[in-house]
């Protein structure tokens, strides 16, 4: 008997499948893979001698070393038989011995190899808790508390709640980080966008969120939550205090969730900015639990300690009532737990040594040797791009992006047009196959239309910015040579 | 006063409807008479090491060192870990792209994903393509991601075993779907009657749904079948004629308690029926560390094998996986470790073998003393855990117990299996939270306790058991009225 066509075809699988869109790893990284293969296989044939992996805010893939404390408290509570051996003291400092007894304490069996609570171990949420408190300087709940395989599962999580039909808009700012878009169009709602001000520094204007609700709202769509990125990516700008209390008090006369993603909060390389949680802002105002429901975001994967392959992270559930949290908490079981290595280090993230601690002062130089270098290599970037013709480059307040600006000539548009580019991507395109650099196309974030942006990470380590800043000029130049017009 | 935005009743119907029993009310009861301080027996979930399983030893010295890479270059180390433990570990951190804190491929590390190529291609004697193979944060995470890429709307339905383990029940839920049940086949040892699974289809047709994917659970959870070759080839060509992909979630494949029906994967039977059913039939297999003779169950270590899925269907799958950038890379080494364990010859290979040894061994001894201490018990009857790690016995319950749930209104299994909790402190999941025939109450637990418990425990559940039944039968039909 001939069988029908196959099940798992593009033309029958789950169109929502079909719509999601990430560009982060999209076309032009999965060129540069096939780059680097030639590279390897015949060495001389491009004019450069390595890939630059500028796309993705991976910072250990580049160089950047680990946190070593937090990494000597991993290694011993992924085997704690090491603590009973004679010769740890030689190899582990004393602190670290003791936090990873510590936090063994609070595992039942210390077993670490076994499935926790669905939300994360107490002991650990607890320890959190207290690390959100002591940031703060308001109380926070374990219980509102769920540890997750890294930031991004909660964000779908709460889509998953949120989103019940494509009428259902959640409010995302452009440029957005895309895992917001494909978070949305995976769970079948609709995007409804908000547009940072690119000529004030990429503001946010409460004017302009009313006008897009309402825009929203007119053509049907019930607006059901409100994505804040703070700092922001791939825009890097760092909410002043009052801007963020007129979101609260937007979010709340309009009955939105605000969902605040803020796993770039250890990345502030400006000195006249500092970094509030949302919560932190409703609590100043007096705003309590009852007043305004509120999804914090936080990871492992950025700040000084760019823990990315470990996959940790949580979300700070406040403002919802027991029927919604039971139902987050059923969802969070149906996977049983997140990696349990990933929510120790998310405790040690939120809970690093303090003075006074052994460890203080080695952690202390390597935290501020990573964060002022990113400084120092945001500011080195960002006056690098200014420099090019056509090119501009708004201040990089925080995060661990660059985000300019292209004014390209007509005839490149037209070149672009030609080969069904965007003009962005034939950019990247053509700068990644001069140069190695591998950047990712404003069109993935999300931009006003007409208006051409590339996201350059500014992680590659210290000494190779020179060469990457050189290339990138040499190119541009030549880039411009061809379509002035 | 302003409207609430998230209220109960504005939630994603879907995920209302979702229910997971093995950390549903039993459970949630459970710990909270825990809080109490009532000791308790978890026997809800197979999770290993939460019961005192230890972790192997060579794993977590090569992982701990993969962490703390810095101790490579201290002099000590020698001291602390066996040269073959330091060789691992190097050899481990040069696969990935910066150690374990960078993102890997969203696929997983190629070189993993080669090492389990090669260990396929050593079990199953076929050739199998890195490609095809993605590492995710544990198995469950690989079945939600294949399950929502297949179902479309309502009308898109997926074969499940009847009992089956409520992962998938909740998926379906999730993303929209409709659960078609195939019933295990409980006089026959929970067997595998391809004429039920033929008319569930036939059934669910006339309902208008398009059954799209059958599941099979080799070896079965809660059942704990293996099933056989004659069977896994009547499920491949089943599949081939009725146009289903299958998904073989073979999670429990070093878990074998009889040496009758070894464990054969649904890939290799496939290969072995030959063209052009071999060709034609889409197949993803699952595979995780959190069961086995390894139980690192928090590691969240899984993958799935996708056979004779198009190009452009990968593409898809990958550009979904590449949302969540990267599955957890420690989780990742612990699968190569998983399918390359220590050799005969390398310093750790004796201690290793006899860990595992025992292990196994023990699971196969507690696998007997379970199915036989509830076979001993008054209207209990329960089937041989072949495989797996669970025990799932029928209980018969008198129906003045089944009157007095409903009258308390509780499913009868679950009234036991509380009034089980509060006797004994034997934490179950009810038999309706996997699925069961109407009428027909069990219980899963798991044959984790430690063997030194064992006996205690199954004589509380005895004691229990036989007092419940004896006061619920007791009931010689007089009435009071």
């Amino acid at each position: 008997m001939e069988p029908a066509a196959r099940v798992v075809t593009v033309e029958s699988i789950n169109p929502k499948v079909l719509q999601c869109e990430y560009a982060v790893r999209g076309e032009i990284v999965i060129h540069a893979q096939r780059l680097q293969q030639e590279l390897q296989n015949k060495p001389g044939f491009h004019p450069f001698d390595e890939i630059l992996y500028c796309n993705i805010g991976n910072p250990q893939s580049l160089g950047q070393h680990p946190i070593t404390f937090f990494r000597e408290v991993l290694a011993l509570c992924d085997h704690p038989s090491l603590l009973d051996k004679t010769g740890i003291h030689a190899l582990f400092s004393a602190d670290a011995i003791a936090r990873a007894q510590q936090i063994l304490d609070v595992i039942p069996g210390k077993a670490t190899g076994a499935y926790s609570h669905s939300q994360g171990i107490k002991g650990l949420r607890d320890a959190i808790a207290a690390g959100i408190s002591y940031r703060d300087g308001f109380p926070a709940n374990p219980d509102d508390i769920f540890l997750t395989d890294g930031a991004s599962p909660a964000v779908h999580m709460m889509m998953q709640l949120l989103i019940r039909s494509e009428k259902d808009g959640i409010l995302c700012p452009i440029p957005q980080y895309p895992l917001y878009s494909a978070s949305i169009a995976l769970h079948g709602g609709s995007l409804v966008p908000y547009y940072l001000d690119e000529s004030t520094g990429w503001g946010l204007e409460i004017a302009e969120l009313k006008k897009q609700l309402d825009v929203a709202r007119s053509k049907g769509v019930t607006v059901r939550a409100l994505v804040v990125i703070n700092p922001g990516n791939p825009t890097g700008q760092v909410l002043a205090e009052e801007n963020q209390k007129q979101i609260v008090d937007f979010c709340k006369n309009e009955g939105l969730v605000l969902l605040a993603d803020e796993v770039y909060q250890e990345n502030i390389y400006v000195d006249d900015k500092k970094f509030n949680s949302f919560k932190k802002i409703a609590r100043s105002m007096g705003y309590g639990d009852e007043d305004l429901p509120l999804v914090s975001f936080q990871s492992v994967s950025k700040g000084y300690y760019g823990e990315c392959g470990k996959r940790g992270g949580y979300m700070e559930v406040t403002g919802f009532s027991a029927e919604v949290r039971e139902q987050i908490y059923k969802l969070a079981s149906v996977n049983l737990c997140s990696n349990i290595s990933g929510q120790i280090l998310a405790s040690l993230v939120m809970n690093p040594p303090k003075i006074g601690d052994e460890s203080y002062e080695s952690f202390n130089v390597e935290k501020q040797g990573i964060l002022s270098s990113l400084a120092r290599r945001a500011k080195a970037l960002q006056d690098a791009f200014n420099s090019l013709e056509g090119v501009t480059c708004n201040k990089t307040e925080g995060a661990m992006y660059l985000f300019p600006r292209l004014h390209l000539p007509n005839k490149a548009i037209q070149a672009a047009k030609a080969v069904n580019a965007a003009p962005d991507a034939f950019y990247a395109r053509r700068l990644l196959d001069a140069t190695g650099i591998v950047v990712v196309p404003g069109s993935g974030f999300g931009q006003v239309p007409g208006t051409w942006h590339i996201r350059c990470t500014i992680l590659p380590q210290e000494d190779k910015i020179p060469a990457i800043i050189s290339r990138l000029k040499t190119f541009h130049e030549a880039f411009m040579g061809e379509f002035r017009d | 006063m302003s409207p609430k935005p998230l209220d109960y009743e504005s939630l994603n119907e879907n995920v209302k409807k979702v229910a997971y029993a093995v950390r549903g009310e039993l459970y949630l009861r459970a710990s909270e008479l825990q809080k109490e301080g009532k000791k308790i027996i978890f026997t809800n979930v197979g999770n290993p090491h939460a019961l005192g399983q230890k972790p192997l030893t060579f794993p977590r010295q090569v992982v701990a060192l993969c962490q703390a890479p810095f101790l490579l270059d201290d002099p000590n180390v020698g001291l602390l870990f066996p040269a073959d433990v330091i060789a691992r570990a190097k050899h481990y951190l040069s696969l990935t792209s910066g150690g374990l804190g960078a993102y890997s491929d969203s696929r997983g590390l190629p070189g993993i994903r080669k090492e389990i190529a090669e260990f396929i291609e050593r079990r199953d004697g076929y050739p199998s393509d890195p490609e095809l193979i993605y590492l995710t944060d544990g198995a469950s995470k690989g079945v939600m991601q294949i399950l929502n890429t297949i179902i479309r709307n309502e009308k898109d339905g997926i074969l499940v075993p009847v009992p089956q383990y409520p992962l998938y029940s909740a998926a379906i839920s999730l993303y929209g779907g409709s659960l078609v049940p195939y019933y295990l086949d409980e006089e026959a040892n929970w067997g595998l009657d391809i004429n039920h699974t033929r008319q569930s289809v036939a059934e669910a047709r006339l309902k208008g749904i398009t059954v799209r994917a059958m599941v099979i659970i080799n070896p079965g959870n809660p059942t704990g079948q293996c099933l056989s070759e004659a069977n896994l080839r009547e499920v491949l060509k089943f599949c081939y004629q009725e146009n289903l992909v299958l998904l073989a979630d073979e999670v429990y494949q070093q878990n074998i308690y009889q040496d009758e029906r070894p464990f054969i994967s649904a890939r290799k039977i496939l290969a072995d029926i030959g063209l052009p059913i071999s060709k034609e039939v889409q197949l993803v297999s699952f595979h995780t560390v959190s069961k086995g003779y390894w139980g690192e169950c928090g590691q969240r270590g899984g993958y799935f094998e996708m056979t004779n899925l198009p190009a452009k269907s990968v593409d898809e799958i990958y550009k979904v996986a590449s949302v969540s950038l990267s599955p957890n890379v420690p989780g990742q080494i612990f699968l190569g470790l998983m399918v390359n364990p220590p050799k005969p010859g390398d310093i750790s290979y004796l201690k290793f073998v006899a860990e595992s040894k025992a292990i196994l061994e023990s699971l196969r001894k507690r696998a007997h003393i379970m199915t036989d201490g509830f076979n001993s018990c008054r209207n209990v009857v329960c089937n041989f855990t072949e495989g797996a790690m669970y025990s799932f016995p029928q209980i018969r319950l008198p129906p003045k117990a089944i009157e007095t749930a409903q009258r308390a209104g509780k499913a009868p299994d679950v009234f036991y299996c509380l009034k089980l909790l509060e006797a004994t402190g034997i934490s179950t999941v009810p038999g309706s939270g996997f699925g069961q025939k109407e009428g027909v109450f069990h219980l899963r637990t798991t044959i984790l306790p430690s063997e030194e418990d064992m006996p205690s425990i199954m004589s509380s559940f005895k004691k229990f058991n036989d007092e419940f039944m004896e006061q619920y039968e007791d009931y010689r039909g007089y009435s009071r009225m």
